[in-house]
């Protein structure tokens, strides 16, 4: 099992994929998926990260609702200030100091940062324990902090880590 | 393509249209900010949200029928994989053309040797 299917997530989602891009469920279409979701991850082995373990699927949803959620509220708030006096904004960087250890929820957090508007993320510290974060416009530095790592840092953290 | 119910003609033609407004506004904060940095917040952001009403009504429009289109799902899949990966690496490039711009490291870095 193990030796034919090193990633087996990832080969469901290979399978996956390959099906709703093709829009069918042909046999053939199954095999040639199946193929491919054994072929790939065998000759990707050497370079496919450790298995993660997810816990709390719960939460995964939980945050995937509120991002989802933030993206449509914060894409108005960067609608208006776009439209607004340029003055008005305050831009600036912004060390977030992270308790995330897992590399690959840093990843997902960078990522969820630049996908929720206002704020991108540009940069990891060397000993990877701050993220750079360069928002938009910044009212009170402390509170944005307290946001990012209450709405998304303290999920990922239940999600990935105990 | 079948004809559509009236009520779903107007709520994907809306959504198109609300889609198109938010991309508009995303490229007009690429052209109207003044750093590269605030520019950059146009194009990733405000265009999120205008691919997604894009993708919805394009849903709504195609999924009746023998078959569901669910290419939509990918390309939003493809897009949160891309946008934020291409947002970071220009961002990386911009402080490595000017270091200025690049703030000072944290306080905990600042105090390790390292």
């Amino acid at each position: 099992m193990k030796r034919w299917l090193p990633a087996p997530r990832l080969s469901l989602l290979l399978l996956l994929v390959w099906l709703l891009l093709n829009g069918s469920l042909s046999a053939g279409q199954i095999a040639l998926g199946l193929l491919f979701a054994v072929c790939i991850p065998l000759a990707l082995r050497a370079y496919l990260p450790d298995a993660l373990r997810l816990r709390r699927p719960d939460v995964l949803l939980r945050l995937l609702g509120v991002v989802l959620l933030d993206i449509v509220l914060s894409n108005l708030t960067v609608a208006r200030q776009i439209l607004g006096r340029e003055a008005a904004l305050n831009s600036r960087f912004v060390w977030v100091p992270l308790d995330l250890r897992e590399p690959a929820g840093i990843a997902t957090l960078a990522s969820i940062i630049t996908m929720t508007p206002g704020t991108l993320s540009c940069d990891l510290s060397a000993d990877r324990r701050h993220l750079l974060v360069h928002a938009l416009h910044v009212a009170d530095e402390a509170a944005l902090i307290a946001t990012i790592k209450a709405r998304y840092e303290t999920p990922l953290r239940e999600i990935l880590e105990c | 393509m079948s004809a559509l119910a009236p009520w779903l003609d107007y709520l994907a033609g809306s959504l198109v249209l609300l889609g198109a407004i938010f991309a508009l506004l995303g490229a007009l904060g690429l052209a109207r900010f003044s750093s590269f940095l605030r520019r950059l917040h146009g194009p990733t952001k405000a265009s999120t949200l205008g691919v997604g009403c894009v993708l919805i009504a394009s849903m709504l429009v195609f999924s009746p029928g023998p078959q569901a289109s669910l290419h939509e799902l990918l390309i939003t899949l493809f897009i949160f994989l891309t946008a934020p990966v291409s947002a970071h690496l220009l961002v990386k490039a911009a402080l490595q053309q000017q270091p200025e711009l690049r703030p000072a490291a944290p306080p905990a870095e600042r105090d390790s040797p390292n």
